[in-house]
């Protein structure tokens, strides 16, 4: 099969180097204290935040820090599948440590000591790069609920096929069993806070693969950041004084 | 962008965008570079040595911001005021809270913060009004003056070592009864010398809590500790106003007429409304809704329909134009 032409168009019509279309909305979920949608072409991810809020459970308390716990699940309907897997399988177990762990190191934990986040993700529509969707979806739902942070983290992904670097994978490329690495940066700190790999790639491959899921990256910051622009003025102009 | 979850018809999508765009320009002029999201720079002059407050950062020498909100400048103090977050409390403010537990000498409540607040027994006034020590007798009834899910209104004391203590120590804070709980975000609760408003061409009261809780129930008179002494002595029902009484006397004395229910949840509607629009919420803004439903004979039900809520929008343009002028 061939997933990029001699032209240099891919199966779904884009360059090598171009992002599928992203779109977010804010304010999903009306009683959560933040919530986001997040799509990445056909991929459609849903985030809720509940929180800062007392710890449920007392003996997971920490004193001096917020607790960050995260939920994902996939809907039965998101996949062709339709799959009728249990809550606790361990790829939701693997994803929702990693998402936690992402989201752990950007916010400002110590400022929120004894409390609790909650944080929870929903793929509603699965069409290849459902962890990075939902990064960005969580990192958007988290600013949404004015939760202190270091920096907004974007994810993205990209992979080798045909001798060449791809980005922003689909269900379609991801599917190939070529190499698949997703990467988490936090853009203004310009640090590495996330970094997965699927099957093999030579050294020095790896620094272009690298190179261009930092691309997307930024360019899904720069989107993020005007969503939220005008989230926080359209917050501020219907408020009044 | 958030949108207003109505359904809206296109003519009605059509008059609230441009009531929107009005109240946009009319803020433009205001404040037009404050807003800034998380990681954004913030502009300062490092000869003034300037201090960092809330919801910033240091970052190489830079101030960053934290979170997603509006500076504001006060003289060398410079911080981040956060929209949509959690409550922050300060000492002072009036909040509305939810039991949530009944622990050993103090309740704990739920009011839109990091972590419960803390009523201690000893923080609070007694129903009967007489200043005393509280005994283990008092312990014991602690369930007969607050239990759990009971709605009540305190002060913020300030913060312990054991996290946020609230107190209750005069006769307008406690427990409340025969009305609506209304939740909406903090930030559109204004800070204001006078919290609790009576409204009395409809006989309720309100509570506007600064951390979002919005209380509208029956008028409730005041008394002060004089005439309360009294009324104690007579009769000692008073000391526990919450038991469970079942008498057909106990009934007709909680029993609120229906034109006071109606314009309760005509306020609570109003409320509403203005959440939904995201609006700034006072009393003067709430009369408003309320006078201009009922010089519109209309139902209680349809204040929250997509109409009206577009109506309200276009008012509150009006309105905003109207005090630009006269400023």
């Amino acid at each position: 099969m061939e997933y990029v032409s001699p032209e240099g168009l891919r199966l779904d019509g884009r360059r090598p180097m171009e992002m599928r279309q992203i779109r977010a909305e804010i304010g999903a979920v009306s009683k959560a204290d933040g919530s986001a949608i997040f799509e990445m072409g056909n991929t459609k991810v849903i985030a809720a935040v509940y929180g800062p809020r007392e710890v449920q459970n007392r003996s997971q308390q920490i004193s001096s820090h917020a607790l960050v716990r995260c939920e994902y699940c996939m809907a039965n309907f998101s996949t062709g599948d339709r799959m009728r897997k249990s809550k606790g399988d361990r790829r939701s177990t693997e994803i929702s440590l990693v998402i936690r762990q992402t989201m752990e190191a950007c916010i400002l934990t110590h400022l929120l000591p004894r409390s609790q986040i909650d944080i929870y993700v929903q793929v509603l529509q699965a069409d290849g790069g459902t962890r990075s969707a939902c990064i960005n979806a969580a990192t958007l739902a988290l600013a949404d609920a004015g939760i202190p942070m270091r920096d907004l983290v974007t994810s993205c992904s990209a992979g080798y096929l045909n001798s060449t670097p791809l980005l922003d994978l689909n269900y379609v490329e991801d599917s190939a069993g070529g190499p698949d690495v997703t990467l988490g940066i936090l853009p203004k700190l310009d640090k590495v806070t996330l970094l997965q790999m699927d099957s093999k790639l030579p050294i020095d491959i790896l620094e272009n693969v690298m190179q261009l899921a930092i691309e997307g990256c930024k360019a899904i910051a720069n989107y993020i950041r005007e969503i939220l622009l005008a989230n926080t003025k359209q917050l501020e102009y219907r408020r009044g004084v | 962008m958030r949108e207003i979850q109505l359904p809206l018809s296109q003519t009605q999508k059509v008059r609230l965008q441009k009531a929107l765009e009005q109240l946009e320009s009319l803020s433009t002029k205001v404040n037009s570079d404050a807003s800034v999201i998380i990681a954004d720079s913030i502009h300062v002059n490092h000869e003034d040595g300037v201090l960092k407050g809330h919801g910033t950062a240091d970052l190489n020498g830079e101030v960053v911001a934290t979170l997603c909100g509006v500076v504001e400048r006060v003289n060398k103090l410079v911080y981040v005021r956060a929209l949509r977050s959690r409550y922050k409390p300060e000492v002072g403010d009036i909040v509305i809270g939810r039991v949530v537990e009944v622990a050993q000498k103090r309740w704990r409540l739920e009011i839109n913060y990091n972590q419960d607040a803390v009523l201690l027994l000893s923080s609070m006034n007694m129903p009967d009004g007489v200043q005393r020590r509280r005994t283990a007798v008092d312990e014991l009834n602690m369930r007969c003056i607050f239990e759990e899910n009971d709605v009540v209104c305190a002060e913020v004391r300030g913060f312990q070592h054991d996290g946020l203590h609230l107190q209750a120590r005069s006769r307008k804070y406690g427990k409340l009864n025969r009305g609506q709980l209304l939740t909406v975000p903090p930030y559109l609760v204004k800070r204001q010398k006078q919290h609790f408003h009576h409204l009395e061409e409809f006989g309720i009261d309100l509570i506007l809590g600064c951390n979002g809780f919005i209380w509208v129930g029956e008028h409730v008179e005041a008394k002060d500790d004089m005439i309360e002494d009294q009324v104690s002595q007579s009769d000692s029902q008073v000391l526990f106003p919450n038991k469970n009484c079942v008498s057909l006397e106990e009934q007709e004395k909680n029993y609120t007429i229906l034109e006071t229910r109606k314009y309760i949840s005509r306020a609570a509607n109003a409320v509403r409304v203005l959440s939904t629009l995201g609006f700034n919420i006072t009393l003067e803004i709430i009369k408003g809704i309320i006078d201009l439903s009922l010089s519109m004979n209309l139902d209680i039900h349809d204040m929250l329909g997509s109409e009206f809520c577009v109506l309200v929008a276009e008012k509150e343009a009006e309105r905003r134009s109207s005090m630009k002028k006269r400023r």
